[in-house]
């Protein structure tokens, strides 16, 4: 262990959510040792995965990339992303490698980097699956080959292991494959020696920048202080402030369970913690274990479900607001009947959704009888089939029912709002998660494919 | 008549991760957490009228020093899949503000 506690920056919630360059000289001042921050998650669903695409744009990412570059290089001290360019597969670590690299060109710097692939390779998966190293997580069952196969890209999340042994090598910058956050942030500490209890948990409170102090919007990064009894968190930002009830709340946030963070290679048990104040910025936290498991890493896999066609139509018609449940379900029943009639089985496993915005979109619930009707509606037609052609030609065949369907039959042929020419919008694929297991492993760098690129050795970026 | 807005200063519900949503109901102190963080109004059988939830994948957890109790359930239809309606299930917990405690 270092003299002292292992100081590191979290410079924000997400590589590209925007760090501020004030806050990473500050946390250097403060004498940091590491920087590290995650570059995505699960949370904004199965196509960034699927696509091997980030959320952010690159500007975003790059401007934040080239701050913490800049910021690692001039201290000497290791940058760590994980979970790069959103979904951590591999194209999308090769989209953040190829921005490093023109960060590195413009800046004049030269690190070596460390690229930590996850992805898996279907028929490596299958065997282990029929080897029985592979177990569902609830709500899935078993897994199957032909799950395996619906996948576009299958990754398993890292634990800190390989951002450890690379941190070993001498990476000055680490960009990861998918990674839980949590390992991301703790593997420096982890490699320093520091207590596993207290780097996980700082880890875990320190997963979303600034999230977990008392102001939201002042700032966007915390510095973590850990040390052999425990940690200490406090906000990059002098506007911001962490109490005990901001640090604490923070480990109820997208978690199933507030006591219990399952990780590759055990669980963090924060049960007994205890959260104080040091003064009106800084939080101390003891009293967290870590509960040393057999060795699991999480399989994430996405692949589409079909494909979408939408059509839009605005309604204000006062008789169909009054009568707006009875007016969905006629014309949904009206809607199917026409692609039967039409397309008929050609239109294989299709599915129709119309969905009334203003009135109970979101939730697709009837609302209370005598709910006040709202002064329009939104009506989105969402049309999913096997192809984009066929999820087209449903919505062709009921654009002129879409468009004109009477609240009252045999009533003069109402015109609702279409907003646009054509009517109907491809939307693409539909992506799902299809994944929810997780994988035994003896060795923690079973699963990981580390690739070097030595900038000192090359003559130019 | 007490709903969960009369008793909750914040109530929230987010995914947690792509297969479970996850309710932060915050009470609006001791005396209404011990009250009522473990009525049986809350329990499984809410999740499964108004989600369809399976009510042996409900877990509930209450967090005394936060006055707070998590509700998690396992999803019932894929995030972002054909019938998604709320990607990050971030609106789901305006059905439980309305939920009667007594």
């Amino acid at each position: 262990m270092l003299e002292g506690p292992i100081k590191i920056i979290v410079p924000c919630g997400s590589l590209g959510a925007g760090v501020h360059e004030d806050e990473v000289r500050r946390g250097l001042e403060m004498g940091a040792h590491a920087i590290a921050t995650d570059a995505g998650s699960t949370d904004s669903g199965a196509a960034y995965l699927a696509l091997g695409v980030s959320k952010n744009n690159r500007a975003s990412v790059k401007r934040d990339l080239a701050i913490l570059m800049k910021a690692g290089a001039e201290a000497g001290i290791p940058v760590i992303v994980g979970t790069s360019g959103q979904a951590g597969g591999d194209k999308n670590v090769d989209w953040t490698r190829d921005i490093a690299l023109e960060i590195a060109g413009e800046l004049g710097l030269k690190p070596k980097i460390a690229l930590l692939y996850s992805e898996q390779d279907k028929a490596a998966l299958k065997a282990r699956n029929a080897a029985g190293a592979i177990r569902p997580l609830a709500p899935l069952g078993p897994l199957d080959d032909a799950t395996i196969d619906a996948c576009d890209h299958i990754v398993a999340v890292l634990g800190a292991e390989p951002y450890v042994a690379a941190l070993e090598a001498g990476a000055d910058l680490i960009l990861g494959g998918r990674t839980t956050d949590t390992a991301v942030l703790s593997s420096f500490a982890l490699l320093k020696g520091a207590p596993w209890g207290p780097a996980w948990h700082a880890a875990k409170i320190a997963e979303c920048g600034s999230q977990c102090a008392v102001y939201r919007t002042k700032g966007a990064g915390v510095l973590i202080s850990i040390d052999a009894e425990g940690f200490e968190v406090e906000p990059l930002s002098l506007e911001n402030r962490c109490d005990p009830h901001s640090v604490s709340a923070h480990m109820l946030y997208e978690n199933a369970n507030p006591f219990l963070l399952t990780e590759p290679g055990g669980v963090l048990d924060v049960t007994a913690a205890r959260y104080a104040a040091l003064d009106d910025r800084r939080v101390r936290v003891t009293g967290s274990v870590w509960d040393e498991k057999p060795y699991t890493l999480k399989l994430e896999g996405a692949g589409s479900g079909g494909f979408q066609t939408l059509m839009l139509i605005g309604i204000q018609d006062p008789e169909v607001l009054s009568r707006l449940d009875e007016f969905h379900d006629k014309m949904l029943a009206a809607l199917n009947h026409r692609v039967q009639t039409t397309i008929g089985e050609a239109a294989g496993d299709y599915n129709i959704s119309l969905r009334l915005y203003g009135w109970n979109a979101v939730s697709g619930d009837r609302p209370p009888e005598g709910t006040p009707a709202p002064r329009e509606v939104g009506v989105m037609f969402v049309a999913t089939a096997a192809t984009q052609e066929m999820a087209t030609q449903i919505a062709k065949a009921c654009n002129a029912w879409f468009f004109h369907f009477p609240i009252v039959e045999d009533d003069e042929l109402p015109s609702y709002g279409f907003a646009f020419t054509p009517a109907d919008i491809e939307r693409g694929a539909v992506y799902e998660f299809k994944l929810n297991h997780v994988i035994a492993i003896d060795d923690p760098m079973a699963l990981a494919r580390t690739t070097w690129i030595d900038l000192t050795k090359k003559e130019a970026a | 008549m007490t709903t969960v807005k009369d008793v909750c200063r914040h109530v929230r519900s987010k995914n947690a991760g792509p297969y479970w949503v996850t309710f932060d109901l915050f009470f609006d102190g001791p005396e209404s957490f011990e009250k009522h963080h473990a009525n049986p109004a809350l329990g499984p059988q809410l999740f499964q009228r108004l989600f369809g939830a399976d009510p042996a994948l409900v877990r509930h957890y209450p967090v005394a020093d936060l006055n707070v109790v998590k509700i998690s359930y396992a999803r019932t239809s894929p995030q972002g899949g054909v019938v998604e309606r709320d990607m990050h299930c971030g609106q789901q917990f305006v059905r439980l503000l309305d939920v009667r405690l007594d």
